[in-house]
Formats: structure tokens, C-alpha cells, sequence
């Protein structure tokens, strides 16, 4: 019943559905399966043995303070971790029951299911138009209706539209910061991805654009599996379905407790969490 | 007078902010006057030989009459040699050093290392080099290729140390948002990170292409110093600096078209600065527009 729900929001409209606030809406459906994960950078171990699941259309915060291995984590759901030199991944990750680190994956397709968002907004020194279309063309778009009509779509799914449908040419650089982290949402959209990583989308954003990006992401819920790092705990307590809690422990990032947002918030089950999200500690 | 009027009003000591501009004014200003001054000597005593026909007419009587038509040529020949062989090398070796090699490597600091001490070799030490491997070794004899190689050789370690520093400026964060997007290192290359790099890459060329017009040494035992129209690029020639270095030596009473030709010389170099500019402007644009 929630698959055709889900199809039903997907097809016929440009924008996404409206606004959802609240309660657990999501399949308790895995999309990604993180089993027995380790992560070392120079054989010093950042991220120790974790395991969790992401589930399909939901919103999963991932919590605690700085350097105990979100953004470790975050990156290498989608092989970035690639990308850092001297850097050693263990243990299983499955996507869709597809393991990513099989020889056989590629690494650039499963990087356009499995969009990223980074902390500071890094739109391409390229004009608005092409920041969208390069990824679209590097991905095989080559008819010139369909780029301009996903890059509408994408522009207008983020909010963005209206503000620069006339200067579509001009370069990104010159939007402001919140329009440029949207540009960088729509650019990851432009792809249709299954699943968002944000990282710590809002933390270089005024408040009112940290509003704007925060009202999206509640947006995507459903249509989208979002998995975001943040800071700030009311925003992570009224966005997220699920909540993951990270915090250090003898120097090495830890899996303290996951599950359902309400209650990792309301009821944690482990005392470095209660004192975290009441914030005694962190 | 108050307390707070005294600790507010200017004290007349030596101020180390003055004495700091003072200095710097001062550094600018010997800089200008020489270049100044030497281009002020120049226009005094190379003006007069500048006419249509001293750039377009064969040089006679070992230059002191005629023009420099056929040096002018030899010349941009040999420039011509020195960028198209250099220039994809550069390229191709600074994107090897910034892109996919990890700091660290022992490969790699044997590569910068070597650059570096090339970048310091005498110009005059890649001139026995070029004679003895280029003009004997490959038996391409006096030749504007064996000169024009001999340059490569020689702008090499400038052309790749200034395109690498530009593609290590480039933000991390593109490298980043590209691979995250599932593009290509090609794709992300060249779409991104060259034209982000093309400042870099263009100040490269101007000081690359300023010290090829100008070198002297390297040319005399690989281009030679014959001042025929060149016929093809196996043939011998002239360059430009090799005819001042001559006239003012070798030929007696050819101060003046030494003259002449220095002002020719700066005047080229001037331009094909501001061409590489104009070229690196043009590209910037493009990229921020359309690309």
C-alpha cells in the first residue's frame, strides 16, 4: 500500500508532495545495510565495529558531537571514503541487497542513486544551468527537452525556480549561500537518486535559508531515504524518523543507540544519549 | 590638555606602519624606474630603426643593413616547436602530480625534485645538452626543431610548477561535489578544474613563453645562428636574441639594428603577454557562462 502511495506522489507532478510534519510515516524497510563497519585512517581507527539500517522514505539523523565518525560514515555510503588516501573500510554494506564494495559495482552509478550534500555549499564555478546539466550529461542525457525539463523539475523541487528562471546563465557563485546549498540539493535531485546523505546541510546557513533547506528535506521524506548529520538537536528531533547517536569513546567514534527519533529523544536507552539530548554533556 | 586628549592625539615618533609603506612604495618604485628606464633606452635608440621594411626585409651585410624578416620568422618557429612539444607534456605531467598521486609518494618527490633543480640549470648547460642529444645524438644538426626542443626542455619545469599550483588552489570541495555526482575524474578535469586552473595556466605560459624569446645561450650550439629564411624546420635559423647578441658583439657598426631588434623583441614579448591574457580572460568567461 505504501509502494503505490509512494508511485502515486512520484508521477504526475513536478513539485513534491507538501509539507509533513511528525510522526513515523516510513516502511520499516531497509535501503541500506550497514553490518560490522570500521573505518581507519592511517591505521588509526576512527569509526569502531557499527551496525544499522537505513530505512526506504525515511528521515535518519545521525547525532553527537564533533569528530566521532558521522561524516565517516556519511561518506561512505557512497564510497567517497574512495576518494581519502589511506583510508581502510571494513565490514558490509549492502544497498538494496547489492554489497557496494563488490568488484562488480559501479562506483559512479551507485554514487547518482546515492546523492551527497556537503556541509559548505560547493557549487561548480559554472553557471546555474550547467551546474545541473553537467551531472545530467556525464549520466547519458544528451535530448535537450528532457535536460530542460529536469532541470526545471529539480530547480523547482528545491524552491528555486522562481528565483532564477531568468538567470539561468548567470554563474551559481554569485546566488547566496542558502540558494547555492538549494542549488546543490536540486544539482544531486537532477540525478533522481534513492538516497540523500546530508552533511550538516544547515550549519553554514542564516537561519531563515536553514528554514527554507529544513522545510525541504521534510519534503523529500517519502519520495526520498534522507540520511542527515546535524547539530542542532531540535532540528534533528523535528525532522528525523529514526535518530542515530555517535559519541567517542577511547578515541574511536561509537554507535551508542539508534532507533526511532521519539524515542532516542524521549526515552533514551543509554545514559551518554540522556545526557547528550538534554545537554549535560556533548 | 586632558589625559584622554593626550593618549588620542597622533605622537609624532616613527611610526612602523609609515616606515613599512614607506619601504614598499619605495621597493615599487626602483622596480618601475628600471624596467622604465631600460625601455626608455630602448625607444632613445631602437625607434629610428623601426620601419615596414626593417621587419619585413632580409637582413644584410651580417644585419647592420636590411631588415630581420627571416629572424623574425626562425623565431616564432622555433616558439612554435617549444609550446607544442611542451605544452601537452606540462599539462599531462602537472595533472599526474596534482591529481593522482598521493603526497608522500617517492616517485613524486623525485618528480618535484627534478623539476626543480631543471628549473635552476643555466640555460647555457641546456644548450650543450640539446647540441649533443638533439642536433647529434638524434642527427637533427643545427636546426630550429633541435632549438625548439632544446626550449621544451628548458620551460618545462616552469610550465608544470605554475599549472600544478593552479590545479592544488583548486577548491577540494569541487573534486568532491564532482565525484559525489558519479562524474568522471576526466569529466571533472576538464570541465571544472582546468578552466578553474586557466589563471594559473595562462601566467605559466607568459613567463614560459617570455623566457623561450629571450633565451640565448641554449640556441647558439642547437638553432644556430644562420640568418637565411628558414625553409622548413629542419633548416637552421636565427632567433631574435641570437641576432642582438650577435650585432652587438660580432658585428661592428650593428649597435643600431641591435637596437632596433631589442625593441622589436620587447614589443613581441609585450604583445604575446597580452594575447595570452586576452585568450585566458576569454576562456574564464566562458566557463562562468558557458562552457
Amino acid at each position: 500500500m505504501h509502494e503505490t502511495d509512494l508511485t502515486n506522489q512520484a508521477t504526475p507532478t513536478y513539485t513534491l508532495g507538501g509539507l509533513q510534519q511528525g510522526a513515523p510515516c516510513c516502511l520499516p524497510k531497509p535501503i541500506l545495510d550497514v553490518k560490522g563497519l570500521r573505518i581507519s585512517y592511517r591505521g588509526v581507527p576512527a569509526l569502531d565495529n557499527m551496525s544499522l539500517q537505513i530505512h526506504k522514505g525515511c528521515i535518519t539523523a545521525l547525532i553527537g558531537p564533533s569528530g566521532c565518525g558521522k561524516t565517516s560514515f556519511l561518506s561512505s555510503l557512497n564510497r567517497l571514503t574512495d576518494l581519502i588516501p589511506n583510508v581502510r573500510v571494513e565490514g558490509q554494506i549492502e544497498y538494496q541487497g547489492i554489497n557496494i564494495h563488490d568488484p562488480s559495482v559501479d562506483v559512479r552509478a551507485l554514487r547518482s542513486e546515492i546523492g551527497m550534500i556537503f556541509q559548505k555549499p560547493n557549487p561548480f564555478p559554472l553557471s546555474i544551468r550547467r551546474n545541473l546539466e553537467m551531472p545530467l550529461k556525464a549520466h547519458g542525457v544528451s535530448s535537450k527537452a528532457e535536460l530542460g525539463e529536469r532541470v526545471e523539475r529539480a530547480l523547482t523541487d528545491v524552491g528555486l525556480w522562481n528565483e532564477v528562471k531568468d538567470r539561468l546563465d548567470q554563474p551559481a557563485l554569485g546566488l547566496s549561500g542558502g540558494q547555492q546549498q538549494r542549488l546543490c540539493i536540486a544539482r544531486a535531485l537532477v540525478l533522481e537518486p534513492r538516497v540523500l546523505l546530508m552533511d550538516e546541510p544547515c550549519s553554514a546557513l542564516d537561519p531563515i535559508s536553514s528554514g527554507v533547506v529544513e522545510d525541504l528535506v521534510l519534503r523529500l521524506k517519502g519520495q526520498y531515504t534522507v540520511v542527515i548529520v546535524t547539530h542542532n538537536l531540535a532540528q534533528a528531533k523535528r525532522i528525523a524518523n529514526y535518530a542515530a547517536f555517535f559519541w567517542m569513546k577511547e578515541k574511536v567514534g561509537k554507535l551508542i543507540e539508534f532507533g526511532h527519533s521519539q524515542q532516542v529523544f524521549e526515552a533514551p536507552g543509554h545514559e551518554l544519549t540522556a545526557a547528550y539530548v538534554s545537554g549535560v554533556r556533548g | 590638555m586632558t589625559q584622554l586628549r593626550r593618549n588620542l592625539v597622533h605622537r609624532r615618533s616613527l611610526d612602523p606602519d609609515w616606515c613599512l609603506g614607506a619601504m614598499v612604495y619605495l621597493a615599487a618604485g626602483v622596480v618601475c624606474a628600471v624596467f622604465a628606464w631600460i625601455l626608455f633606452d630602448l625607444l632613445a635608440h631602437g625607434l629610428q630603426s623601426i620601419s615596414w621594411s626593417f621587419l619585413t626585409e632580409l637582413p644584410r651585410s651580417s644585419g647592420r643593413k636590411g631588415g630581420i624578416s627571416s629572424v623574425l620568422v626562425s623565431t616564432l618557429l622555433i616558439l612554435l616547436v617549444t609550446m607544442v612539444v611542451a605544452v601537452p607534456l606540462a599539462l599531462a605531467t602537472s595533472i599526474w602530480l596534482s591529481e593522482f598521486t598521493r603526497s608522500g609518494g617517492r616517485l613524486v618527490a623525485g618528480v618535484r625534485m627534478s623539476l626543480d633543480v631543471l628549473a635552476g640549470v643555466p640555460s647555457i648547460v641546456f644548450g650543450l645538452f640539446g647540441s649533443a642529444f638533439f642536433c647529434v645524438f638524434l642527427g637533427l644538426g643545427y636546426s630550429i626543431l633541435a632549438g625548439g626542443l632544446t626550449l621544451a626542455c628548458m620551460v618545462l619545469p616552469i610550465l608544470i610548477r605554475t599549472t600544478e599550483a593552479g590545479l592544488s588552489s583548486v577548491p577540494h570541495e569541487w573534486r568532491q561535489g564532482a565525484a559525489a555526482l558519479g562524474l568522471s575524474k576526466s569529466a571533472a578535469l576538464w570541465q571544472i578544474l582546468l578552466p578553474a586552473a586557466m589563471p594559473s595556466i595562462a601566467a605559466g605560459l607568459i613567463l614560459g613563453i617570455g623566457r623561450a624569446m629571450a633565451e640565448t645561450a641554449a640556441l647558439i650550439f642547437t638553432s644556430g645562428y644562420v640568418d637565411r629564411m628558414p625553409e622548413s624546420v629542419l633548416d637552421s635559423g636565427r632567433a631574435l636574441a641570437i641576432h642582438i647578441f650577435d650585432l652587438s658583439m660580432n658585428v661592428s657598426g650593428g649597435d643600431q639594428a641591435a637596437y632596433g631588434s631589442a625593441l622589436v623583441l620587447i614589443v613581441a614579448i609585450g604583445l604575446i603577454n597580452l594575447l595570452a591574457l586576452k585568450i585566458s580572460d576569454a576562456l574564464l568567461a566562458k566557463r562562468v557562462v558557458y562552457a
